[in-house]
């Protein structure tokens, strides 16, 4: 199963847990991004790319189940104006064991960073100002391209 | 031969606009040959295409390397590096 959504809607990530983990044969394993709260940011502002993004998150919802065999794959990214604290992405991997769900979780996460067209904005008070990408996200999303190790 | 732009984050706050349609000249046949054309359309164009390395691309919806073709491509979207997550 494959759930992809990108909303401007506030992200309900116990409704979101709880239907993850209804897919799930053994194992789940999430990840929950949110809005910075401890540097002076007032607002997050995420633009998207409407299309495109779908089709960039369905990329690597279906990598990740291919690659790890994942019962379900989530990613539910949310748009538009939020407050520190808010969560922006909700990302879950379900699988018969816990190291193909929390591999596939990471994946997703580091994937996401590199691969889908999403554009941050922090504002702190009156000034607004985009976040610069960061070399380390190109290296946690590049550590997946090394072949994966054999099963066990 | 028409084809859609659009402009993301500061690109399309620089170009002061989220996207038009163009009519590229025929020596418009990569995304970078596209961006040196759109660089001489005035100054809010020179100033998001100042710095190509900061430039990202996606040709009908995917990503693509500057010096990718636009020959036949319906939409060109020009865009800093993402930062979404």
């Amino acid at each position: 199963m494959r759930r992809i959504a990108v909303t401007p809607a506030p992200l309900d990530i116990a409704a979101l847990t709880a239907e993850a983990l209804a897919a799930g044969p053994g194992a789940m394993a999430t990840f929950v991004g949110s809005v910075r709260s401890d540097d002076g940011v007032t607002a997050l502002e995420l633009e998207h790319y409407p299309g495109a993004t779908d089709r960039a998150l369905e990329a690597v919802a279906d990598q990740a189940i291919a690659r790890w065999r994942l019962a379900s794959a989530t990613i539910v990214h949310r748009i538009g104006p939020m407050a520190p604290g808010e969560p922006i992405v909700f990302v879950a991997a379900t699988a018969p064991h816990r190291r193909a769900a929390l591999d596939a979780c990471a994946f997703m996460i580091d994937r996401l960073k590199t691969d889908a067209p999403f554009w941050k904005r922090e504002r702190r008070g009156a000034d607004a100002r985009w976040v610069e990408a960061r070399g380390s996200d190109e290296a946690a999303a590049a550590r997946w391209d090394q072949p994966p190790l054999p099963d066990p | 031969m028409a084809l859609d732009l659009l402009y993301f984050a500061w690109v399309r706050e620089a170009i002061g606009r989220d996207g038009e349609r163009v009519e590229p000249p025929a020596e418009a046949r990569t995304v970078a040959e596209l961006v040196d054309w759109l660089e001489q359309r005035g100054d809010g164009y020179a100033s998001a295409f100042a710095d190509r390395k900061r430039l990202r691309a996606a040709v009908d919806q995917r990503f693509v390397q500057l010096d990718a073709a636009i020959a036949g491509a319906r939409e060109v979207a020009i865009f800093p590096p993402v930062t979404g997550g």
